[in-house]
């Protein structure tokens, strides 16, 4: 017998793991972390929206007189918040919650599997992650600050950007590089790792969901990486891909060879842009669905016809990118056929929400705090939905685009949409994850106040972005006498984001109070559920399974007649 | 470590009935395909710059087309050897599977020595990639190329050298492993084809 060194056990076992729950887990903390952050550069930012000018108590002081000298916040400042913002909350925060966090941990454990395909290279996915996630916040630091170019880097101002442009060109290709390994991975494991009678169309839509947001990944993220390349050697080796030739740069002709396009750069980064949008969105729908199926105690309706349209709509979402730029002057016949896709690639989403609204009908519905953000996120995030048809026909994108109605449409998407199902989720698996329930007071002092906060925070902005406040002015819009009699809201939206950081705080004493001290669950399926994570002891040890498992049914077996009890697990032979 | 993890996961050597795949092939084929995209998007690139420019060099004239179809032939040919070591390791004639596979190696290395050339002969006439939007694209796609040959170099001595004592493990697992750089090396090779005729003869 050999002593084995206890911190040697412990960074195995917890920190260099390769069990994908492990890795789930370090994916959550890490992205929720990122998204307290981005919520907090945008709070600093609503100050000066609310209060252009004034300086900021309290905490003005701290950011330096670099950036907020007496207090107030210079235009070079709030634009690198902004950057930012953009950037820690898309690729940081929602994507590898939905992607990185839940599907570890739940892709191997409901297809009935006891690892990913690839372990190690799960691994590897994490720590590139995180290290890009560090050199994000490492450009904070930079005698510069971070960039300040907007989450999508448009040249040719992110060719002339300070370093911190840079740092955020590395950061985003060690991203893609994990994104790409653990598409790989979760793609290789849903088709290899089924356990016996697990056909595909006995997979619950959350693995549906997962396996077309990772095909999404694979093919949507390497075009960026390509750009990333050619903004690099702009910046580094002086080429000029995305410099035209007789380029003005403060009011001189840049010394630089020309012949670029700087609309090159706009079609590869949303190329990867549009895509992303469904890899937020995806997750999200899956997580959703099992919550509604669970808690209306019956199967899904139009469940086929809820896999043919997430299927359809990953192969559509790479023909849409170009309704982001409809105002570059790209031609009224790509423009024809952008909008025509945008329109057709709304139908699937629709279809899906249509189906879980259906499910609703007739159902028992257990009114419980993972239910409460599930049926949050489904008026919402339709909102969301059908705000950003304006926004694909272009006649009506053309007097919105950049504009405050953009923000409030895509927040709703991502805010009370993405964000309630990752709370949804997290309130739902909980129990599985640490063999500890959430408190539901906590809980519900969490979700009112956060839904109301939500609709006061995002629906004004849909107000201002039809009286036309432009989405970049880091005066809130002060200087333009067209924009004075919206520009109140600007106090009202701030107040109320500010209110809705004050009703996280039950969300964090609950999560890291329930980890310690929260009621414990005396089976093993306290939610009475009937897919596969369910079937393993709790907290699933590494190899999650006990024994063997064989599928003999559908994910969603709930309320069957001549069964005892209203739910029939996957794995039970006899209903 | 390597045991536990061997347990828990199937299909790392037999191929699985309904996909008729291992899991590393499977995931090569993955890994090929978002290559794809990634060279897709700088064609896409290339043709966007040239077909929006108002002067393009005569491509023939000004890349070094001997060279650059000298280096065709070399990468065709170590492809080809790549196949007869993984056939001669099916054939469990390990021996002959090291000969073909230091010549992959060898012939790779070849490759690398004439591009080099031909950058050396582009500097010494001062002509970088800030020169021109072509030569940048030049520079970046036969560069990203060359870094991916040295990518496959580095697989390629690995398996040729202590990777390959994992034959002594599971000989089956260890063919599958050079299928696999086998597949990459093809995929290179293919990129390769592709770039020449359209750097040096269009």
């Amino acid at each position: 017998m050999t002593q084995k060194n206890p911190m040697h056990s412990f960074l195995h076992k917890y920190v260099f793991s390769s069990d994908h729950k492990v890795i789930g887990i370090q994916y959550g903390l890490t992205s929720l972390f990122f998204l307290l952050f981005g919520f907090i550069l945008i709070m600093i930012m609503r100050w000066q929206l609310a209060y252009p000018g004034q300086p900021m108590p309290y905490a003005g002081n701290i950011f330096g007189e670099n950036n907020m000298p007496g207090g107030i916040m210079l235009p070079e400042f709030y634009n690198q918040l902004g950057a930012m913002h953009g950037t820690i909350m898309v690729f940081l925060g929602v994507v590898p919650l939905g992607f990185g966090a839940f599907g570890n941990y739940l892709v191997p454990l409901q297809i009935g599997a006891r690892d990913m395909a690839f372990p190690r290279l799960n691994m590897l996915s994490y720590w590139i992650f995180f290290v890009a996630g560090f050199l994000m916040l490492l450009s904070f630091f930079l005698p510069g600050g971070p960039t300040g170019n907007g989450w999508t880097a448009y040249p040719p101002l992110a060719d002339f950007a300070h370093d911190g442009q840079t740092i955020w060109l590395f950061g985003m290709f060690l991203i893609i590089i994990s994104s790409l390994f653990s598409s790989i991975n979760v793609i290789v494991t849903i088709f290899q790792l089924r356990a016996p009678g697990m056909s595909f169309d006995r997979l619950p839509f959350f693995v549906w969901g997962q396996l077309i947001t990772a095909f999404l990944l694979l093919l949507a993220f390497p075009p960026l990486e390509g750009a990333a390349f050619m903004q690099l050697m702009d910046r580094l080796l002086g080429t000029s891909f995305f410099l035209p030739s007789g380029l003005f740069v403060n009011g001189q002709v840049a010394n630089v060879s020309g012949g670029g396009n700087a609309l090159l750069w706009q079609h590869l980064f949303w190329f990867l842009g549009h895509p992303e949008v469904y890899v937020i969105i995806l997750p999200a729908l899956g997580i959703v669905t099992e919550i509604i199926a669970n808690n209306t105690r019956k199967n899904v309706s139009g469940f086929d016809y809820m896999k043919y349209s997430v299927i359809f709509l990953g192969f559509v979402s790479f023909i849409v990118w170009s309704h982001h730029t409809y105002l570059t002057g790209m031609g009224t016949n790509i423009t024809a056929f952008f909008q025509t896709t945008t329109m057709i690639v709304s139908i699937p989403s629709v279809i899906i929400i249509t189906a879980l609204f259906i499910t609703l009908w007739g159902g028992s519905i257990r009114f419980n705090l993972p239910m409460l953000f599930a049926l949050a996120f489904l008026p919402m995030f339709g909102f969301g939905g059908l705000t950003g048809l304006p926004l694909g026909l272009a006649a009506t994108d053309i007097p919105l685009h950049d504009t405050y109605y953009v923000i409030g449409h895509f927040h709703y998407v991502v805010a009370p949409g993405v964000i309630f199902a990752i709370f949804a989720g997290i309130y739902y698996w909980f129990p599985k994850m640490t063999g500890r329930k959430m408190n539901d007071f906590l809980g519900h002092l969490h979700f009112w106040p956060t839904l109301v906060c939500m609709n006061i925070v995002f629906f004004p902005m849909l107000i201002m972005g039809l009286e036309g406040v432009n989405r970049r002015l880091y005066d809130g819009g002060e200087t333009y006498v067209f924009m004075h009699n919206v520009l109140h809201w600007n106090v009202i939206i701030s107040w109320a984001a500010w209110i809705m950081a004050i009703a996280q705080i039950p969300f964090i004493i609950n999560f890291f109070g329930s980890i310690l001290k929260g009621e414990k669950v005396n089976s093993d399926n306290p939610w009475q559920s009937t897919t596969l994570e369910w079937a393993t002891p709790t907290p699933p040890p590494h190899g999650n399974f006990t024994k063997p498992i064989t599928v003999y049914r559908g994910p969603y077996a709930y309320s069957l007649e001549g069964s005892s009890k209203d739910y029939s697990p996957q794995n039970e032979k006899d209903i | 470590m390597h045991d536990t993890e061997f347990e828990m996961v199937p299909y790392k050597i037999e191929a699985r009935e309904d996909t008729g795949l291992y899991n590393a092939k499977f995931a090569i084929w993955l890994f090929l395909a978002s290559e794809i995209m990634l060279f897709g998007s700088l064609f896409s690139a290339y043709i966007l710059l040239r077909v929006g420019s108002l002067s393009w060099p005569v491509q023939s004239e000004f890349l070094n087309v001997p060279i650059g179809a000298l280096n065709s032939v070399i990468l065709v040919t170590s492809s080809m050897f790549i196949i007869r070591a993984w056939s001669a390791l099916k054939a469990d004639d390990f021996k002959k599977f090291q000969k073909y596979m230091w010549l992959t190696i060898t012939f790779a290395i070849v490759f690398l020595c004439f591009k080099g050339v031909e950058y050396a002969q582009h500097f010494m006439h001062h002509e970088y990639p800030k020169t021109s939007v072509f030569l940048a694209l030049y520079f970046l796609l036969t560069g990203l190329h060359a870094l991916h040959i040295i990518g496959g170099i580095i697989v390629n001595i690995y398996y040729v050298g202590p990777g390959s004592r994992l034959r002594a493990i599971n000989k089956q697992w260890f063919i599958n492993r050079v299928e696999i750089a086998g597949l990459y090396w093809h995929f290179v090779d293919i990129v390769w084809i592709f770039l020449f005729s359209m750097l040096y003869l269009l």
